[in-house]
């Protein structure tokens, strides 16, 4: 009977209670969306940064290097040279470099050009096949497995750049020899293979032409001065693997790179940035700074969401004290009929505590709704979804928000509970 | 039933009103008559323990409610007494049939909807049960007032000027139902009123001045 009195009454004023339900809902909608989504993204730049101290790659934004070398959504910023990159990291200091050459994409899924030492690193295991052992042989993400079909033996061209419809490589297959178990890391939307996979696609005739050149330069050295170093730079053309071996033009994309002592992560950045036509940038701080610039964004929609969570509850308060003057009668009423002052104050409550928890639930749905929303605009661009699961904090959101519409109830509940039923009755 | 002994009540900044005592039996009606301003509804008020005496008793059913703390004198109002109020006020968020039950919700017992409904046909609103009160006109929503007042069977009924709103032939319908459902309920009733059309239907008079 009591919530028939409650949920009629509510009804009985529906814009009253829309108006007060409306600011409630989205005012907890926009909080939990904050909350959900703020929380994943921490948890999967986390996630994918694993153990990298440093990524090197070329000159450019520190920003973009990080987030294309590392999260795989932007693009390089242009190649570096390997055996430079070896000769610094040739350093105590440093504990493991993984090599990433990438360029080249499979209907949208990144082919990522580096060693298996990489797949281990993000904890990747085999959900069948085997690793990849020869060049043109990839191991396929999770993600990208259930996105494209690919499987084990399955031969692809991949397509130049990242867009979808790139023009396709059509010279070369690559073969699936292994497909990964989902890790909840980057390496679900990556397509793996060796450094020299990629290399070979952009450069079939790299070894030629670069004889060519390195013979050309011989040439003009010999028409100047040296004879006795033609018959070397003819050898050497003539033997192909040499030359790539010895090929100085052997480029890499970027490189991570984890270090022994923390002292590596102190020296180093400072010494290739200074000495070195390479950048290093450390991810760490540029998630940071990224997370910085994010969270004035964040917090201004905090203080929004809490701006209006305020106002739902200053309309629960005035809908329920505007209606007291013509309800007292039905209070009085109800005294009269042997309900007690609790009763009455206790039904006001309810009303209040009613309302925003149905703000809540209308507030919780709309969230979902947004996050399936965001996701599909995520899954294009950042190949992410976010998990609609129920975070801790939402709790405390239910706690707060039915807080709000006890305290905007308790005003006119108390004035309720206060009435004179003598006075009220004879004045009607 | 009701039994009324040197009862006086004194508004804050006001005189002291005594009253005459009453006595009023099961099944009995007594009509209360005064002009206005002599403390009528105050008298109502104070049997139906809406207002505390300054002094006297005031016994119902053996009870001296005077002496019953507020959330027993709750209870014991809930369960005991029906009131008809001058001005007829309903929940007006739910229907009448609702508002009546609401009667036998406060008094905590169980709800009977046959016998409200046989109540509500005695008094000819058996079609309005399940219309909003504001949709009633004035003597249906004082039927539906005496439907309520006697739905959880009080040993009392109390009547606040209930004939006051209404036109000379309603006045006499509505009095002499109020009278002979509180007789066939074996409630006592107690009506208050300066409206002289009154004297001729109720046998119990008392004056008061």
């Amino acid at each position: 009977m009591i919530l028939k009195i409650i949920y009629r009454n509510l009804l009985y004023k529906p814009l009253n209670a829309l108006l007060s339900l409306l600011l409630l809902a989205l005012s907890v909608a926009i909080i939990s969306l904050l909350l959900v989504t703020g929380r994943q993204i921490n948890q999967k730049l986390d996630n994918d940064l694993k153990d990298i101290d440093l990524v090197v790659g070329a000159k450019g934004s520190p920003l973009q290097l990080v987030l294309s070398a590392v999260y795989h959504v932007d693009a390089p910023t242009g190649n570096i040279n390997e055996q430079k990159l070896l000769e610094l990291t040739d350093n105590p200091m440093v504990e493991k470099v993984y090599p990433l050459s990438y360029g080249d994409s499979y209907r949208g899924y990144r082919i990522l050009g580096t060693d298996t030492s990489y797949i281990s690193l993000y904890g990747g295991t085999l959900a069948s096949g085997r690793l990849f052992a020869a060049d043109m042989e990839v191991v396929v993400g999770a993600t990208v497995a259930a996105r494209t079909g690919l499987k084990t033996g399955s031969v692809f061209h991949g397509t130049h750049g990242e867009a979808e419809a790139g023009e396709a490589h059509e010279h070369a297959d690559y073969k699936v020899c292994g497909v990964l178990l989902p890790t909840g890391t980057v390496l679900d939307n990556l397509i793996l293979s060796t450094t020299n996979s990629v290399w070979l696609i952009h450069h079939p005739a790299h070894h030629d032409e670069g004889n060519e050149k390195e013979a050309e330069a011989g040439h003009d050295h010999e028409t100047a001065h040296d004879h006795e170093n033609e018959a070397k730079h003819n050898t050497t053309g003539n033997r192909p693997e040499n030359a790539a071996e010895a090929a100085p033009e052997k480029e890499i994309t970027a490189a991570l790179i984890k270090f022994r002592s923390p002292l590596g992560i102190m020296t180093m950045p400072r010494m290739i940035n200074a000495q070195t036509n390479m950048q290093a940038a450390v991810p760490a701080l540029e998630i940071n700074r990224l997370l910085n610039l994010m969270g004035v964004g964040i917090a201004a929609l905090q203080g929004i969401a809490a701006a209006i969570m305020l106002i739902a509850g200053l309309s629960v308060f005035v809908s329920l004290y505007n209606r007291l003057k013509e309800r007292r009668y039905e209070h009085a009423l109800m005294r009269s009929m042997g309900s007690s002052r609790g009763f009455i104050f206790n039904l006001l409550v309810a009303e209040g505590i009613l309302l925003s928890a149905f703000g809540f639930l209308f507030g919780m749905a709309l969230s979902r709704l947004g996050i399936s929303l965001l996701n599909q605009v995520a899954k294009k661009d950042f190949r992410f979804t976010f998990a609609s699961g129920f975070v801790q904090q939402e709790v405390w959101l239910l706690g707060i928000t039915l807080l709000i519409g006890i305290i905007a109830a308790a005003i006119p509940a108390a004035k309720a509970y206060k009435l004179n039923i003598a006075k009220t009755l004879s004045d009607g | 039933m009701v039994e009324t002994k040197a009862i006086s009540y004194k508004y804050p900044g006001g005189r002291l009103i005594p009253y005459p005592d009453l006595s009023v039996q099961t099944g009995e009606a007594l009509l209360i008559i005064g002009q206005s301003g002599c403390g009528k509804t105050t008298l109502l008020h104070l049997l139906g323990g809406l207002l505390v005496p300054t002094g006297g008793q005031i016994a119902i059913k053996g009870q001296d409610i005077t002496r019953l703390g507020a959330k027993e004198l709750d209870k014991f109002r809930g369960k005991h007494i029906g009131f008809i109020f001058q001005r007829s006020h309903f929940v007006q968020s739910l229907t009448v049939l609702e508002n009546i039950e609401l009667a036998a919700y406060f008094a905590g017992i169980p709800q009977n909807t046959n016998r409200l409904k046989s109540i509500a046909g005695e008094l000819g609103i058996s079609g309005l049960l399940h219309k909003r009160p504001a949709q009633l006109s004035q003597g249906e929503q004082q039927r539906a007032s005496i439907a309520r007042a006697i739905a959880h069977q009080p040993q009392v009924v109390l009547a606040d000027e209930p004939t006051s709103s209404l036109d000379d032939s309603r006045a006499s319908t509505v009095a002499t139902l109020l009278q002979q459902l509180c007789a066939q309920h074996g409630a006592a009733l107690i009506t208050v009123t300066h409206d002289a059309r009154l004297k001729a239907l109720f046998k119990n008079q008392v004056l008061l001045s």
